[in-house]
């Protein structure tokens, strides 16, 4: 996998990714990549209504179909019915009722994907169709019939902070909404399951975030031992929150023991916007008091998520929104009720951001409008408010993170502006572009700000550890984890880490699988500061053996050692060698797991230090609005993030630009629409995806200021970029309109009717 | 699938029998489960994405939306085709030294519709560029390394020519 290296990238260069060749030239194995001797493929049926009573199931159509090998029910589950990340509420097949369009009611294994068609055809469900819940103000009047066991509201939580009485001489207010977007990775869910012989274990070959929960979930669900369900990361095509909850393991591995088969299975497209979660639709209402000059004195927010049928994170993305709803800004009382609930819409989780995206497009709207009332410009309003180190939040916790607020800002500010539309552009320009008959008279330009923090790592006491193994001989390193790459790059940046430390060349990443520790998952922009810092502790264990073997045959202290660029030095002496020659022969191994400070539970006042560590940034975006079509098109977008340290700076602009197209999707066009329950644009014909086209041009800063808790300096980098460019997306449109626009995505009719 | 069907594809030069076939397969299908050449991508299924791009006579086509027993006459490029063994083309290069990869699940797409593009065109405006890869989609990158990496190509060929 890995090319071979003239030179050493260590932490800070451009360090190219070792499996750049592979994906280049089509050689790279996604998990839909694989095949297997005597493979079967397996397909999954789903509800058509989003809820419904099960009278009576019949397989036995579908069974007797040439080709067909099995054909499953929740009956043929052996273990526990249900999983779940945090609450184990998702049945595995539909038991009794289905709760959500395009619940997974059968499973079947056939010889041929258009066999599999056939048989989910031919199985025979009879439903009694009830009226689906599908207002989320409804889940909360504790009159609606509860619609799961578990009742219908997944948390409630409340934040009382400072002093509550407070009235601010100015008071602004707004209620915004947030539509549903997909994450919409490219790589559909996708998977091998290869049975052992004996039958009583199996080998999943897995897209997924996050190996170790995978593993533990599906093992309970098959009734099996979990030392004999072992995966391996099939390659991941892109995440983005969507691979962290069960979606084809547990029915694929099924299958595979059922039949004595390997089991292929992947989703189409169609079936993605139903296998996997998507980001929570929310309803914000807040209200912002403030000094006359601006300065915020206290907040009063509502926040109501629409979880779905299925707990999933619901429960962790509701705080993640309530203690993000002061933003960036110092707040000194705060009153925030928080609910996350269930209705029979399609199940919420995890998408890049997890809550924050939410909070940030009302605080952001509000603080415009604070700005208006005030009589502040959109950027003195923000520097007026900016938070710093040292600062506390409205759950009590101070603020330890390096935080560069005002620097982010300024640094953002200072970034040049586009020129000017010019008089008769090519028509791919303009908002809309060909096709559509926008005129450049019709186009007014906007400029609009969003400024963000975001938490990192995972919140209210949950140790994510992750680990990871270092092997040197030689002058050649092996490391060896568990942490999913799903294109983020953490294969790249890990060899870098085990170059600057053990002054090497070579390292080959080993497969990621379940033979080792758990690595967390790769979400809340944690594996660089996780895994980084395991491996990190890996490479410094090995280097300490290496030095004591150096100093031994040497006769001298291996304090005095240390690593310069590719050579062990004597501090002290004059003693110089290459590492790759300082222990021939000699194998030095060492595990470390790097495990963050803890964190607490919230108190029923919403307060407690649940959060370990905070990434800010912020966005100023320039758009040209089409007013009479409604049409918008994003002609840049600058930022400044606060990095920590720039351990692969191209990795780094990867991110920010990907960030930024993401959040520019849930601004003006990405949305999974639902009605009565019913999804109805799963297609990339109908879930609108920012293209080529749109891709705004990006100018940036990067801010590096180490954080003294991060093992290597560098603070994640992953959702920060497509946080608050989406507020600043719209406040640039209302710049342009004059519009009140309240909710993303923005759609034409908001605009121009 | 009981439907038997027996029929032959040149793929990369080579000419490749296809059997045991249903007649209802696509090409992108025929390609990555019966042929071996898992490079081109299914992501969408109705041409919006780009991912399965692959080349027949000379223009590029969404494999997806092509049934594999009506391309018995056309002369198929994969992705899997476009260097010999153990070498990049300078597209691919570019992609790599630029960033324009993360997952790399519409990468394949990407650089043969460059190919494309830069064949038919060797000196694109950058307007050009991004209609020409309007129709494939990445959801990593925000295409912005995807543009550096396609302009360095267009200047390397234009330092050559």
């Amino acid at each position: 996998m890995s090319t071979v290296k003239t030179r050493r990238d260590v932490l800070g260069t451009n360090a190219l990714r070792p499996d750049g060749a592979a994906k280049v030239k089509g050689e790279f194995s996604f998990s839909s990549d694989m095949w297997s001797d005597g493979m079967l493929w397996g397909a999954t049926l789903r509800s058509p209504h989003p809820y419904a009573r099960i009278v009576r199931i019949d397989t036995s159509p579908a069974l007797a179909i040439d080709g067909v090998r099995a054909v499953l029910t929740a009956e043929d589950v052996p273990g526990v019915l249900t999983y779940g990340l945090i609450d184990q509420d998702q049945p595995v097949f539909a038991v009794d009722y289905v709760r959500y369009m395009g619940e997974p009611v059968a499973a079947v294994a056939a010889d041929h994907p258009e066999t599999c068609r056939r048989a989910l055809a031919a199985i025979i469900v009879e439903y009694e169709v009830l009226t689906p819940l599908t207002d989320p103000e409804l889940s909360l009047d504790t009159s609606t019939p509860a619609i799961h066991p578990n009742g219908n509201v997944f948390r409630h939580q409340r934040i009382v902070h400072g002093d509550t009485s407070v009235v601010g001489d100015v008071v602004v207010e707004g209620e915004y909404e947030i539509g549903m977007q997909d994450q919409a990775f490219l790589g559909l869910e996708a998977a091998m399951a290869i049975p052992d012989a004996d039958g009583a274990g199996i080998e999943l070959h897995i897209a997924t975030q996050w190996l170790h929960e995978d593993q533990k979930q599906i093992a309970a669900c098959l009734g099996l031992p979990i030392e004999r369900v072992r995966l391996v990361l099939g390659g991941v095509g892109g995440a983005f929150g969507a691979r962290e909850d069960i979606s084809l393991q547990v029915h694929s591995c099924l299958l595979a023991l059922t039949t004595k088969r390997p089991i292929k299975m992947q989703y189409s497209r169609e079936e993605s916007f139903f296998g996997h979660v998507h980001r929570h639709p929310a309803r914000v209402h807040i209200r912002h008091h403030a000094k006359a000059d601006g300065t915020i004195v206290k907040i009063e927010a509502r926040m109501l998520f629409d979880g779905g049928a299925y707990a999933s994170t619901s429960s962790a993305v509701l705080i993640n929104g309530i203690t993000h709803i002061q933003g960036p800004y110092r707040c000194p009382s705060a009153v925030v009720d928080g609910f996350a609930v269930r209705t029979n819409n399609p199940p919420c989780g995890a998408m890049r951001g997890f809550g924050v995206v939410q909070a940030c497009y009302a605080h952001e709207s509000q603080m415009d409008r604070l700005a208006e009332a005030c009589g502040l410009s959109h950027v003195e309003i923000r520097l007026r408010n900016a938070m710093r180190t040292g600062d506390t939040l409205i759950t009590g916790q101070p603020v330890e993170s390096v935080a560069p607020v005002e620097r982010c800002i300024r640094e953002t500010d200072a970034l040049p502006l586009p020129p000017p539309l010019i008089d008769s552009p090519d028509v791919l320009e303009l908002p809309g572009g060909t096709g559509l008959t926008s005129r450049s008279e019709n186009i007014r330009r906007g400029i609009g700000w969003g400024v963000s923090i975001k938490n990192i790592m995972y919140s209210e006491g949950f140790d994510d550890y992750s680990t990871a193994r270092c092997t040197l001989q030689d002058g050649v390193v092996a490391l060896k984890f568990a942490t999913s790459e799903v294109g983020q790059g953490f294969v790249t940046l890990a060899p870098q880490i085990a170059r600057s430390v053990l002054g090497v060349t070579d390292v080959v990443v080993e497969p990621m699988d379940t033979t080792i520790g758990s690595a967390g998952s790769t979400s809340a922009s944690r594996q660089t500061w996780m895994s980084g810092g395991a491996v990190d502790g890996a490479c410094r264990l090995v280097r300490e053996r290496l030095f004591e073997h150096v100093g031994l045959a040497n006769g001298i202290d291996a304090l005095r050692l240390v690593i310069e660029d590719d050579e062990i030095v004597d501090t002290m002496g004059t003693l110089r060698i290459k590492v790759t020659d300082a222990a021939p022969g000699v194998r030095f191994e060492e595990t470390f797991e790097h495990h963050h400070r803890p964190t607490e539970d919230l108190d029923e006042n919403g307060q407690g230090n649940c959060h370990v560590a905070f990434a800010f940034v912020a966005h100023r975006a320039v758009v040209d609005v089409d007013v009479e079509l409604g049409l918008v098109k994003v002609v840049q977008v600058a930022t400044a993030q606060d990095i920590g340290r720039a351990l692969n700076p191209l990795s780094v602009q990867g991110q920010l630009e990907g960030g930024i197209a993401q959040g520019l999707g849930l601004a003006v066009m990405e949305e999974v629409i639902v009605q009565d329950g019913r999804v109805r644009n799963p297609s990339f014909t109908d879930y609108l995806l920012p293209t080529a086209l749109d891709a705004p041009e990006v100018v940036y800063s990067l801010i590096e200021e180490p954080d003294p808790q991060a093992p290597l300096g560098a603070k994640g980098v992953g959702e920060p970029p497509c946080i608050s460019v989406t507020p600043a997306i719209a406040s640039a449109i209302r710049q342009a309109t004059g519009r009140d626009i309240r909710r993303v995505p923005v759609r034409p009719q908001d605009i121009c009717l | 699938m009981s439907e038997n069907q027996i029929y032959t594809l040149t793929v990369n030069g080579s000419q490749r029998e296809v059997k045991d076939s249903w007649i209802g397969e696509s090409l992108l299908y025929v390609l990555r489960e019966r042929l071996g050449l898992p490079g081109a991508k299914g992501a969408c299924e109705q041409g919006e994405c780009g991912s399965c791009t692959v080349m027949m006579d000379g223009a590029a086509v969404c494999s997806c939306l092509v049934l594999a027993a009506s391309a018995v006459d056309a002369d198929i490029k994969t992705v899997e085709g476009l260097a010999p063994d153990g070498s990049l083309t300078d597209v691919q290069q570019s992609f790599i030294n630029n960033g324009a990869v993360q997952c790399g699940f519409c990468t394949p797409g990407l650089i043969v519709a460059i190919h494309n593009l830069l064949d038919s065109q060797p000196n694109p405006s950058e307007l050009e560029v991004r209609e020409a890869i309007s129709g494939n989609i990445c959801r990593c990158t925000g295409y912005g390394r995807i543009f550096a990496a396609v302009q360095d190509v267009i200047e390397q060929r234009g330092a050559t020519r």
